[in-house]
């Protein structure tokens, strides 16, 4: 099995690790020479004065503290972490793609054009007729999506229906973009077999029903089998199918949203289409949707004009979620990444993912209740807490599963390897899931040891907040 | 490892034919699409067109396609600003440990990003003075919409008005009106006063059903606020939270939020990316009072096991993937990247040269508005106020034709009106305002 060890930068003195900047220097600046009169600036300002070299010793020392999936497997189910090529980062940095999001439509033609190209790719990819790219996330593209569903629904009349349907184990940003859209949220319970159980959901439609939000496969890596007969029940009542793309690496050039039913769909691009993560963002969430929607979307929304590309505000648009473009570097990559793998080569992303879910899933000791599945799968610690398991695995260099989401597999480990990884890799996850569960409840509560911190207490952080360095000096 | 098979497939999966057919041959399929459970009715079968393209063809291409935008000069601001960013910020954010890593859930291992964010949240707190910073948002607007919920959760059942300046940038606006549309909020404006916000309207409009009033320093129109502290006292007469907008370089050098009352903060971060057409970092910052109700990610200090001090996620039952309908705001997926650069963008800088930074941002504004003032036909600056990195000035020409002009002569200005235009000056443009001058004495007359 593979060794491990994370580099740990400690302080002189051994009460913490990499000294904070402000514990390096901390250097008050008076605004005294200022060209303003006193009343309107500051006193002085306070930070860390710090060299180059300093500071490049400092953040250098901070990266070895931290691991990426650069760093090893790195199988956070649901996240989608996968590589993420670095000509991406290149051409991000172009210097014409760094343009003010104000300049004229005529001075930023290669932008827009980039624009276009990545509308065009994604709504073939997803089925769907039209797409804006300006959510800046995930949740952000839910959001949009409900504030869609919102105007569609108040456009035809139907401004009263005021409930959106989720699945109890859907991710929790659908529940929270549904709320923010001032919707009631009607969870909808889990099937015996993991899925939409249709006799539930007939119960929770009605003519209040605004729409029904999903994720296919859901998040148990379950295919919904039953989609057009859950698409046309949700139809019949006059609600709207909505799709989270959070697991569209499972189906790129398999199935299509919209084939199955979809009225609006987001796009994670930093999952399915390799953006990396950044330690939490950014992200970008663009929404695809059937042409009755196409009229309520956000720009921007960008066409071929007669003088060229042009950007262009839908007939009854609900207006801005983010303040300019979104977020516009993010895209750049998605679209180089798109460009890389073309149809063959996102195919095979979906297919290789799902082998390797497979294979793994195969492999390990611990039980996975549900199936068949696809990129990822669910399985269960049994009488171990998957918490500990995840500490535990962290001692044999790769990064654990999802723990204890979704609630309906309890102890659960969410799995999802990616295509990524070769046989060897899986292989060796599979050789630290089974060690750990040999593993009594002494070591795992140890656990881990080669990581850069120890176990860390995360209910004195919440209970004695100190969430800055001023708050330490109290 | 023997290699991989990149003819037909993608060129990140490693697998070789021989891996895969025996990775099949265990999982007891004989076929890549006998593990999809897809019913035939919605298997797609078809292609999406998109060919697939090397490396180097895809780097020519967008080369290419970028390429097509025009080398102009930017004297945009406006709420997207252009600072030079120091070298370090790329090489060390590019450290793929950072890079290709995911939000900190498993902390022992993910200390070095859980730090970065620390020392961000601290940043913030120094430089606003208020007790608490999230560790960022999409961006300005989007921290906006946050601030307005939060006023909406603290003041639950008494109000429902929000008062932000009638110059507030549309889009801005248009953003908090989507926020708000689940609340019963109404968004109202204030009017102004020579481009500041008129505080004696202000006194006129607030009432005990106002539960948040909202100001900009500088303004959109980068003058700087002369009455904040007033705009303060009147928000806490009527129990109303004081959400002041802005961002870090100004933060360097305007007065200090918590000195003026403020209870919110919020703003672009502008610094740590160049001008991105738009993208950036929210900032949010607020009083430790409000600490539970605050959206987005909070990073803690702790302990170990071994007694050192040690960075975690905390009071995640604020957040959407334990509260779900009741979380404080539907954010996951934020800008935790874009806080690193900004992070090492303003360590790189220290204090003396972010309030250097601030003070250019004074004088070039001064200096430039004085300039094309000597300009025949263009009065500036249009107010009568200290400015910020911007201002506008009256054209007797029409507004649009010349910045028309002025782009085909290379430079790149808001044209806000008939006549009037908008420049703004920083660090990354300044060595170029004597062309700009030139250029507008040439088509502005």
């Amino acid at each position: 099995m593979t060794t491990f060890d994370q580099a740990r930068w400690s302080d002189d003195d051994g009460d913490g690790y990499e000294p904070l900047l402000s514990e390096k220097d901390a250097t008050e600046v008076d605004t005294d020479g200022s060209p303003l009169p006193d009343d309107l600036t500051r006193d002085a300002v306070e930070l860390p004065e710090l060299s180059e070299p300093e500071i490049a010793r400092h953040y250098t020392r901070l990266s070895e503290m931290n691991y990426g999936v650069d760093s090893g497997p790195y199988p956070l189910g649901s996240c989608t972490m996968k590589y993420n090529p670095k000509f991406t980062e290149d051409v991000a940095a172009l210097p014409d793609a760094a343009v003010h999001p104000d300049r004229s439509e005529g001075s930023v033609q290669g932008s827009l054009e980039l624009l276009y190209d990545l509308q065009d790719y994604l709504a073939r990819i997803g089925g769907m007729d039209a797409v804006t790219l300006q959510p800046p996330a995930g949740a952000a593209g839910e959001f949009t999506g409900i504030l869609v569903a919102k105007a569609y629904h108040e456009a035809n009349g139907e401004g009263d229906r005021n409930e959106v349907i989720v699945p109890e184990s859907a991710h929790g940003t659908n529940f929270a973009s549904a709320a923010l859209g001032g919707y009631d949220v009607v969870e909808l319970p889990g099937g015996d077999d993991g899925r939409v159980d249709l006799e539930a959901l007939e119960a929770a439609l009605s003519e209040d029903t605004a729409a029904l939000m999903l994720t296919n496969p859901n998040t148990l890596g379950l295919f919904e089998r039953d989609i057009e007969e859950i698409a046309d029940m949700v139809h019949d009542v006059g609600g709207l199918l909505y799709y989270d793309g959070a697991n569209l690496n499972a189906l790129l050039g398999r199935a299509r949203p919209g084939d199955m039913g979809f009225d609006i769909m987001h796009y994670n691009v930093h999952k399915t289409f390799a953006t990396p993560h950044g330690g939490g963002g950014p992200g970008a969430g663009p929404v695809g949707v059937v042409s009755d929607l196409e009229p309520f979307l956000p720009t921007p929304r960008v066409r071929e004009g007669e003088d060229g590309y042009e950007l262009f505000e839908p007939a009854e648009t609900i207006g801005k979620v983010h303040g300019f473009q979104g977020n516009w570097l993010v895209l750049v990559k998605a679209y180089a990444y798109i460009a890389r793998l073309g149809d063959a080569g996102l195919r095979d992303a979906s297919a290789k993912a799902v082998l390797n879910a497979n294979y793994l899933g195969e492999r390990i000791d611990y039980d996975v209740p549900y199936g068949p599945y696809h990129h990822e799968f669910v399985a269960s610690a049994g009488d171990q807490d998957a918490a500990d398991v995840a500490k535990r695995m962290l001692d044999y260099g790769v990064h654990p599963p999802t723990t204890k989401w979704p609630e309906i597999v309890p102890e659960a480990l969410m799995t999802e390897p990616t295509e990524i990884e070769n046989r060897e890799t899986l292989d060796q996850l599979a050789a630290a899931f089974d060690a750990v569960a040999d593993e009594d409840d002494d070591a795992l509560a140890s656990a881990p040891e080669r990581t850069a911190a120890r176990r860390i207490d995360q209910t004195s952080a919440a209970r004695d907040l100190r969430l800055s360095w001023q708050s330490l000096e109290e | 490892m023997t290699g991989h098979d990149t003819a037909a497939g993608s060129p990140f999966a490693p697998h070789t034919p021989e891996e895969t057919a025996a990775m099949l041959d265990a999982v007891g399929v004989d076929d890549e699409a006998d593990l999809f459970d897809i019913p035939d009715a919605v298997r797609f079968d078809g292609e999406f067109g998109i060919e697939q393209r090397s490396e180097r063809a895809v780097r020519r291409e967008l080369r290419g396609t970028l390429g097509d935008n025009d080398d102009l000069t930017e004297f945009l601001g406006r709420g997207h600003y252009d600072h030079y960013v120091p070298s370090p910020v790329d090489h060390l954010s590019l450290r793929s440990e950072f890079l290709t890593s995911y939000t900190q859930y498993q902390p022992e291992i993910t200390q070095g990003f859980l730090q970065v964010l620390f020392e961000y949240q601290s940043m913030l707190v120094e430089l606003t003075g208020l007790g608490i910073a999230n560790c960022s948002m999409y961006d300005a607007a989007t921290a906006l919409g946050e601030a307005a919920t939060l006023a909406d959760r603290v003041r639950a059942t008494s109000g429902h008005r929000v008062l932000v300046p009638e110059l507030l940038r549309e889009e801005r606006r248009d953003v908090l009106e989507n926020y708000v549309a689940g609340t019963d909020l109404v968004v109202e404006d204030v009017p102004d006063d020579d481009g500041n916000l008129d505080v004696d309207a202000l006194a006129d409009l607030a009432d005990d059903e106002t539960v948040m009033v909202y100001a900009e320093n500088p303004s959109v129109r980068g003058t700087i606020e002369e009455r904040l502290a007033e705009i303060g006292d009147l928000a806490d007469d009527h129990d109303a939270l004081f959400v002041l907008g802005t961002d870090l370089v100004a933060l360097g050098l305007l007065q200090r939020p918590a000195d003026v009352g403020a209870d919110v903060v919020v703003g672009d971060a502008s610094l740590g990316l160049p001008t991105s057409y738009g993208m950036g970092m929210g900032l949010f910052a607020t009083r430790e009072e409000y600490v539970r109700q605050v959206p987005g990610r909070l990073v803690g200090a702790s302990d170990d096991e071994s007694g050192r001090r040690a960075y975690t996620l905390t009071l995640q039952t604020r957040e959407q993937h334990i509260r779900r309908e009741r979380a404080t705001s539907n954010i996951c997926t934020n800008q935790a990247w874009v806080a690193l650069r900004t992070a090492i963008h303003v360590a790189s800088l220290g204090p003396s040269g972010l309030v250097d930074l601030a003070e250019t941002c004074v004088t070039e504004a001064r200096d430039l508005a004085s300039a094309v003032d000597d300009v025949d036909g263009v009065q500036a600056p249009v107010h009568d106020r200290h400015h910020f990195r911007e201002f506008v000035a009256h054209t007797d020409q029409p507004a649009p034709a010349v910045a028309d002009d002025l782009e085909a002569e290379g430079f790149a200005v808001h044209a806000l009106g008939d006549h009037e235009l908008q420049f703004c000056v920083t660090d990354a443009n300044a060595g170029s305002t004597d062309e700009l001058v030139a250029a507008l004495g040439e088509v502005a007359r």
